[in-house]
């Protein structure tokens, strides 16, 4: 029975409690063994993304012990928390100490969700069924950074009932950027405002996006557009029978 | 006209940002977009352009001394003269002494970006010099008394009505907001001027070391009348557009256009390889290059920073980038806009200046997709939040230190996993004060920030206790 470690992200941790459950419960159908390191707190990025080398390296050191202890792969629920983890945890420690040894190692078994199901378990299909009309965002670090381009909709593809719609503008910035909101509140405003004016306009009533924080994001502006749209996280979405 | 600023404040402009600049600028920067997607699909071997330019680009900034000396030599071989202007004030003074050496009343400029930065406009206006724009662009923005809000697009945050009230007041005519129309009123101006002028002042897009050739790159015809039809031409280039020889300005040609404005070339591409040689000819009698650093060489020492040189000015980044199409070019203080000026600022003018500049991005990456030289963006953007929030070899930390003992805090909260979470056992209890219903509709500071554009979800917290609960209940 394959295991995979459980990287809940912070902002799956604080905010995400049912997507996390949905997480733990589709992976174990898929015949996952979960572990869970409960040492787990968040993966630095907050600090490494505006400046904070050293606090950042300080919160890495943590997860790095927190993950060590199992050699299964590491599975979370955001292309932008994974990918701090695959590609920069590597550069936060000198080449040649053991911290970057350990770095290099994690880095090399730690993926996103829609990543671990359709390249490591090989699975496209879990069996859902979600009867509306679906547009997808495309978050950038998932996108970008991560490389993943196809997987989340080959998985949207497999489920029963979905109709897809195309997001206008889908690979556009939906104003999160961690920090950002608070750093530049109306620059993050007027982005955010844009996203929802193109999904709005897509005539889904459902959105799905793999990132907790996109999701923060784009489910408060719909909401406060006063729309009934739903924004839903991916695995909330595979969970759906 | 963009005069050095003092402390460039990001935020409190985009505070109060005029919504007709983003429609405007939306409107046009899609345009562009497009063209340069379908001119992308066209080319099979784009991203392998793309990979040598930026090898190229990066080699010659390396090597930046011996070509400049090479395209200096080949300059004045060539009868041109070569000018080294460390400062801004030095290249201002340059080029005064060469107006007034001439007996200079008129200036033509075709669009210069290194005139922009030395504030080029003002010194010779302050010396009595007439000075006009005649790209049309900049004409517009100088009848505005504005800098230029995009690279390549100075007035791309003007509609055509706003347009036509600036030609209308500055003019003293009846100007319609037609876009035809308004491009005649510049015509007949300029023409008029053309020929009245005793220099013509332009930038240039690329420096052939190998010829010592002056390479530009326009849509309006404007810039052959300026370096054509004055006896005198000067050019003010910063001392980044050196390219090494014509094999490699192939590359550039083909990718500058098409990345910028989504053509295949420009209309006009012009090489200047000094002055006139005989009476026979056509040109200017003499031609000055003034070689601007201006702190250019200072930059150069960061080896990741310095790749902010590579640029070869085309645009794209800023066309994509949803933060410039949403502030505008202004947002960024000085006269380069987007995401390259928010790493090229920072740089050149200091952190203690733009430390706002670095964190006007959501790291979200289009801009670095696109980048026809591959200018690695966002990681430049990290890195000068470093130099901002912690200080680095080339200048000291900047940044609030009431930030910075929130940074060392958290991560001291977050490095301890105890305290993180009692923390998440706390702050659901905390914030349940604030929540309506689904939402937390109104959070304290610093979260009033997030709050005031929309809720916040509630805290929950609740998977390790389920997760707890499962376990033991099995």
């Amino acid at each position: 029975m394959p295991q995979a470690q459980l990287f809940l992200t912070c902002l799956g941790d604080q905010f995400y409690t049912r997507t996390l459950q949905n997480m733990t419960l589709l992976l174990e159908r898929l015949g996952v063994e979960i572990v869970f390191p409960p040492e787990q707190t968040c993966c630095g990025q907050p600090h490494f993304n505006n400046g904070f080398e050293r606090e950042a390296r300080q919160v890495a050191r943590n997860f790095l012990r927190a993950f060590s202890r199992s050699e299964a792969p590491i599975v979370g629920p955001s292309g932008s928390c994974v990918s701090m983890v695959k590609h920069h945890y590597p550069e936060l420690f000198p080449p040649g100490t053991v911290e970057h040894e350990t770095a290099v190692e994690i880095a090399s078994r730690v993926y996103e969700f829609t990543e671990y199901l359709v390249h490591v378990l090989k699975v496209t299909d879990v069996g859902a069924v979600y009867p509306h009309k679906v547009t997808y965002h495309a978050s950038c670090h998932y996108l970008r950074e991560m490389g993943l381009k196809t997987e989340a909709k080959t998985l949207l593809n497999a489920v029963r009932g979905l109709e897809f719609i195309p997001l206008t503008e889908e690979e556009t910035c939906c104003g999160f950027g961690g920090a950002f909101t608070v750093t530049y509140p109306e620059v993050s405003r007027a982005m955010m405002e844009n996203k929802v004016r193109t999904i709005l306009a897509s005539g889904a009533d459902t959105v799905i996006t793999c990132e907790p924080g996109c999701l923060m994001n784009i489910a408060g502006g719909l909401h406060k557009a006063g729309s009934s749209i739903r924004a839903m996280h991916i695995i909330d979405l595979l969970a759906s029978k | 006209m963009s005069e050095t600023p003092t402390y460039i404040g990001f935020e409190t402009y985009t505070e109060h940002i005029p919504p007709s600049i983003p429609a405007a600028v939306q409107q046009a920067t899609g345009r562009f977009v497009g063209g340069r997607a379908a001119r992308v699909a066209e080319l099979p071997h784009f991203e392998q352009l793309r990979q040598i330019a930026s090898d190229i680009r990066l080699h010659t900034i390396e090597n930046l001394d011996f070509y400049l000396e090479r395209l200096a030599e080949q300059v004045t071989a060539a009868g041109g003269h070569v000018h080294w202007a460390a400062t801004a004030e030095d290249a201002r003074q340059i080029v005064l002494d060469l107006a007034r050496r001439h007996n200079v009343h008129l200036v033509v400029k075709s669009k210069s970006m290194a005139t922009e930065e030395i504030a080029l406009n003002h010194a010779l206006e302050a010396a009595g010099i007439e000075a006009l724009e005649t790209d049309l662009g900049e004409y517009i923005i100088q009848l505005a008394g504005t800098g230029p809000s995009h690279i390549i697009v100075p007035a791309v945050h003007l509609t055509k009505e706003e347009i036509a009230a600036i030609f209308s007041e500055k003019l003293g005519i009846e100007a319609p907001a037609d876009p035809v129309e308004l491009t005649r009123i510049a015509r007949q101006v300029l023409r008029e001027k053309f020929l009245r002028a005793e220099m013509g002042i332009s930038g240039a897009n690329f420096l052939v070391a190998e010829t010592g050739t002056l390479v530009m790159v326009t849509n309006e015809g404007n810039g052959r009348m300026c370096t054509t039809l004055p006896d005198l031409h000067v050019a003010v280039v910063g001392i980044d557009k050196v390219i090494p020889d014509w094999d490699s300005l192939t590359v550039f040609l083909k990718l500058l256009a098409r990345s910028a404005t989504g053509q295949k070339l420009s209309t006009y591409t012009q090489f200047i390889t000094g002055p006139r040689r005989a009476e026979s000819e056509f040109g200017p009698r003499e031609f000055h290059l003034v070689l601007l650093d201006n702190g250019r060489s200072n930059v150069l020492r960061d080896p990741l920073g310095r790749q902010v040189f590579k640029c070869i000015r085309c645009g794209a980044c800023a066309n994509v980038c949803p933060v410039y199409k949403n502030v505008g070019g202004f947002a960024y203080g000085w006269f380069i806009s987007g995401p390259i000026g928010a790493i090229f600022a920072p740089q050149m003018l200091g952190t203690p200046v733009a430390r706002e500049l670095p964190y006007a991005s959501t790291l979200c990456g289009a801009c670095a997709e696109v980048c026809p030289v591959k200018i690695p963006i966002p990681a430049i953007l990290r890195h000068l939040r470093r130099r901002v929030a912690e200080g680095d070899s080339l200048a000291p930390a900047t940044m609030p230190a009431p930030i910075r003992a929130v940074a060392k805090l958290s991560a001291f909260a977050l490095a301890q996993h105890w305290i993180y979470r009692l923390g998440a056992r706390i702050l659901p209890l905390v914030m349940s004060i604030f929540r309506r219903g689904d939402w937390i509709p109104s959070a304290p500071y610093p979260l009033s920030r997030w709050t005031k554009a929309r809720p916040l979800p509630p805290f929950t917290a609740g998977f390790r206790q389920w997760w707890q609960k499962r376990k033991t209940g099995l």
